[in-house]
């Protein structure tokens, strides 16, 4: 159905756009457009954006006509437009004129060689044709949306100066404009130390609370016969729904009168109690598809109900038991409004040393102890996946 | 088995118990195993979420602080009818003047004060002023009886005369500590009652609160004042003949020359605003133990003496915040919806393995922590952020013009978007993966166009999904607090800001609650309908 790639030599030709109408005016639109944003920086944008045109069509029309060989005429460009760019700006112009280059010649090819109508059916108009890619396009501007915050981050812990922004010096990719210093200071001053400390004894004791009530109540919940089922679902639920302003202020209320407020220990009530829904809903979903004559046939074969629980049912549901977990961990060690209101300053964890500082003295250290914590949420989020393809290979689902 | 209900008499089991009961009580028992497993987590969620919840709700009405403080007065306001006089009679100032004169001994006076000012400015420093007056009003007697005997200025003579001879034996050797609790001698509260009253208040404050002896520390000048008001009444002093019943013999001749206090004209020498019939009256319709009275600050009206009346205009913000709060969380749902749709169509159309990498992108922003995204934004949305640089370097704007979008609604509304997309795009997607596609198909052979094959028949089955995640959504983005609060500036936070400022800062606690509660309220019923549209049991993560 899809459009015929160059290798097909029976529908090669229709594949193919004009060359004078269609691929050479597009490509120099798009070198136009890159020639205009080099050009402005130096207040050139018109000559700039004329020079582009030029180096767009000829693009255009030497790599669809004269390099057929699409590795080597990419490599070419990207060189190239390299070089050129290394002259005019040293090497911050080396990246930008080799990302050019990398554009520009895949757009070419793309163009050129008819790639552009890949997903759509042969038969499709031009119109249906440009909405397809103007959808996938839109498609990537938001990713781009939803990845490109948390990545530019991670170059800007490495920043030199304590600015919140790339400094001349790392755009020109100077050694000198990258340091290690915020890293430095995260490890080295108290505050942030401690804070460390606390999120790392806190966290870990509301998810053994969370994982040890949750499991039990889940396994409970997943019984055949269990009264007033959908309220005690509500109910447990409900940490999850309730804003969290809300629960960190009744709990504030709350424990000030018992006497917990400002302890370790209210903290950790107040995280786990937050973790339990996670809990609840990854294992009661692990229970789902749980087979119970494998119980069954074990209390056949003599095991008593602990046996059959600890060799039976424990291994097929640990997965998602395990991700839970890994839920209760990351909502306590992220969790800021409500250990603001129940915890003091002994409390004080990583996520609200990071609310100080964005709140009163900003300081780019905040940005190094973000991307440790977004080291750490990509080695959770992998491990989840694992675990949940596991637990579905186990339970005979076929893997998503 | 059809032919067990065909057989005579009951079915038995294996045990001779008839089969029914067999199986009635063996259904008991799974009820109860799975009703004991989940039973440890129920209570704890009970005490460490639900009762904190619960205690939030309570303290939006309780108003217990005014009758504690002010129990005398309370209880003389009751007669007073402010459209008749518009300011009481003698009694009530003189319960008033008992009242403040404990309060600012107890030094709780200026909290109730701190709690009244809510309602109408000014009571606090009232407050604290007379606090400091009523001392000198008991004075005045206290000095009369010293005149007359010295004796009435002497603790141990007070403690020998009010208190239980046994328990001042034992409390007048006490050297150190507060000496046995204290014990009102037998009779006393009969005939010298307000005196009583006045002196066990002083005995027990000394003991509980500041932790001494009785017996060692000066008496209140309240007490000489209720005994002038005991003598000077129909106390019942002839009779008694026990410690000190000469001295109370003499000062009850005495009293009846004693110059008096009026006490009405000395509040109002204090400060005029004691004859002020709004000061009064907002203490009378804040002396029920419950109020409606922050519910109504909350929806900006106030409760006055003269009845419930709308907010002053400057003072009138809550309705506004909880309007800018709704329709910024709209705002955001209908962005999430709209950048959402089309990744979620993406990814569900694309085959499994193109898609779980592509996942990841949607994934990664979800398990990275909120204070992390929040910051990212900062960084790029400041006038010397990241983008701006941006756009100043590329020569789309000048260094002059660079654009604000933190610090208000706009910042919000990015952050917050960003933040809240995943939870958008996870249920749309898992929606959008059981639309068979052959539907679309289908639809197009007989002849629609893309568009319409679209519009009337995919996006129909799609709008469950929108439906759970844009409730999903709403209620997220309608609680939060800390992305307002850090990139919201003043003008694009919410009503969870206003909550947390009432808890931590203006420590206005009932007003902090009674708009807790209002937004529980608006969440509970969108959970309400998030578990009729999608079941609660179907919630999925990652």
């Amino acid at each position: 159905m899809t459009d015929a790639s160059a290798d097909n030599e029976l529908i090669v030709d229709t594949g193919r756009p004009p060359m004078w109408g269609f691929t050479v005016p597009m490509i120099a639109l798009l070198g136009g457009f890159f020639g205009f944003l080099t050009g402005n920086t130096s207040d050139y944008g018109l000559i700039g954006f004329l020079i582009g045109l030029v180096y767009g069509g000829a693009v255009g029309f030497i790599l669809n006509s004269l390099v057929p060989n699409r590795t080597a005429g990419r490599w070419a460009l990207i060189v190239i437009t390299a070089v050129v760019g290394f002259l005019l700006a040293r090497w911050g112009g080396l990246v930008a004129g080799a990302i050019v280059g990398a554009v520009v010649s895949w757009a070419a090819y793309w163009i050129g060689r008819g790639h552009y109508r890949d997903g759509v059916p042969i038969y499709a108009t031009g119109g249906q044709t440009l909405w397809h890619n103007t959808y996938l396009f839109i498609c990537g501007v938001i990713f781009f949306f939803l990845i490109a915050p948390i990545l530019t981050i991670i170059p800007l812990s490495f920043n030199a100066e304590n600015f919140f922004t790339f400094t001349p010096e790392m755009l020109s990719l100077d050694p000198e404009g990258y340091s290690l210093k915020h890293y430095r200071d995260f490890f080295n001053t108290d505050d942030w130390q401690s804070a460390m400390w606390n999120s790392l004894k806190i966290a870990p004791m509301a998810t053994v609370l969370a994982v040890g009530f949750g499991t039990l109540a889940a396994i409970g919940l997943s019984q055949p016969h269990v009264p007033f089922r959908q309220t005690i679902m509500a109910i447990l639920i409900s940490p999850m729904i309730v804003p969290l302003i809300i629960s960190a202020a009744g709990m504030y209320f709350f424990y000030s009168r018992v006497g917990l407020q400002g302890t370790y220990l209210g903290v950790v009530l107040a995280h786990a109690a937050l973790g339990i829904p996670f809990v609840i809903i990854t294992v009661t979903a692990t229970l789902v598809g749980f087979d119970r004559s494998l119980t069954r046939a074990s209390a056949n074969l003599g095991a008593d109900p602990v046996t059959t629980f600890l060799r039976i049912q424990m291994p097929l549901i640990l997965p998602g038991v395990i991700s839970g977990g890994l839920f209760a961990f990351i909502t306590s060690f992220d969790e800021v409004v409500v250990v603001l209101f129940v915890g003091s300053a002994q409390q004080k964890t990583l996520p609200w040393q990071m609310f100080i500082g964005l709140r009163e003295q900003i300081s780019p250290t905040i940005l190094a102890v973000a991307t440790i914590l977004v080291a750490i949420s990509i080695a959770l989020l992998t491990t989840v996946e694992l675990l949940r393809r596991r637990s579905e290979r186990l339970r005979g689902l076929a893997p998503s | 088995m059809s032919d067990a209900t065909e057989t005579s008499g009951p079915m038995l089991a294996a045990d001779g118990r008839p089969l029914k009961a067999s199986l009635n009580r063996a259904l008991r028992r799974q009820k109860l195993r799975a009703l004991m497993l989940i039973a440890p987590l129920l209570i704890f969620i009970l005490v460490a979420f639900i009762a904190p919840i619960a205690d939030m709700l309570f303290r939006s009405v309780e108003n217990r602080i005014v009758e504690e403080t002010l129990p005398r007065t309370v209880a003389a306001m009751d007669d007073w009818d402010a459209d008749a006089e518009p300011t009481p009679g003698e009694e009530v100032y003189f319960a008033l003047f008992r009242d403040l004169f404990v309060a600012s001994e107890k030094k709780i006076h200026t909290r109730l004060g701190s709690r009244l000012n809510y309602e109408t400015t000014g009571i606090s420093s009232l407050f604290r002023q007379t606090g400091r007056d009523v001392e000198d009003i008991a004075e005045i007697y206290e000095d009369q009886f010293d005149d007359l005997n010295e004796n009435w200025t002497e603790e141990v003579f007070w403690a020998e005369l009010m208190g239980d001879p046994d328990w001042f034996a034992e409390a007048s050797t006490t050297e150190d500590g507060t000496g046995p609790d204290f014990v009102m001698k037998e009779g006393m509260e009969d005939r010298l009652p307000m005196t009583a009253e006045a002196y066990r208040t002083f005995a027990e404050f000394t003991q509980v609160e500041d932790e001494d002896n009785p017996v060692g520390e000066n008496v209140w000048p309240l007490v000489h004042a209720m005994l002038y008001h005991d003598l000077t009444g129909n106390a019942a002093v002839d009779g008694y003949t026990g410690f000190g019943s000469e001295e109370l013999q003499a000062a009850k001749e005495a009293a009846a020359d004693f110059e008096g206090v009026d006490y009405k004209q000395t509040f109002l020498d204090i400060d005029e605003d004691w004859g002020d019939p709004t000061i009064l009256g907002t203490i009378k319709v804040y002396s029920p133990t419950y109020t409606p009275g922050y519910f109504l600050t909350a929806v900006d009206l106030q409760l006055n003496p003269e009845g419930v009346e709308a907010q002053d205009e400057d003072q009138a913000i809550y309705i506004k915040l909880f309007w800018r709060t709704v329709w910024m969380s709209l705002t955001i749902t209908f962005a999430t919806i709209v950048l959402g749709y089309p990744v979620a169509y993406l990814l569900s159309s694309l085959p499994m393995r193109v898609s779980s990498l592509l996942m990841i992108l949607v994934l990664l922003p979800f398990w990275t922590s909120l204070l992390v995204r929040t910051s990212a934004w900062k960084v790029l949305l400041q006038q010397q952020g990241v983008i701006n640089d941006l756009l100043v370097w590329s020569g789309l704007i000048n260094e002059a013009g660079r654009l604000v979008m933190i610090n208000n609604q706009l910042g919000t509304i990015i952050a917050m978007t960003h933040i809240l997309l995943p939870f958008m795009i996870l249920p749309l997607y898992s929606v959008m993966a059981t639309i068979p596609p052959s539907f679309v198909r289908a639809a197009k052979s007989l002849g629609a166009t893309n568009w319409v094959a679209f519009w009337r028949v995919y996006f129909p089955q799609s709008v469950p999904g929108i439906g759970a995640g844009s409730i999903l959504v709403f209620i997220l983005a309608i609680g939060y607090y800390i992305t307002p609060a850090l990139v919201g500036g003043t003008s694009g936070i919410f009503i969870s800001n206003r909550i947390a400022y009432h808890i931590s800062s203006s420590l206005n606690w009932g007003l902090a609650a009674a708009l807790g509660t209002i937004l529980l309220a608006a969440v509970l019923i969108l959970y309400w309908a998030y578990d009729r549209i999608v079941g609660i049991d179907n919630v999925k993560l990652g």
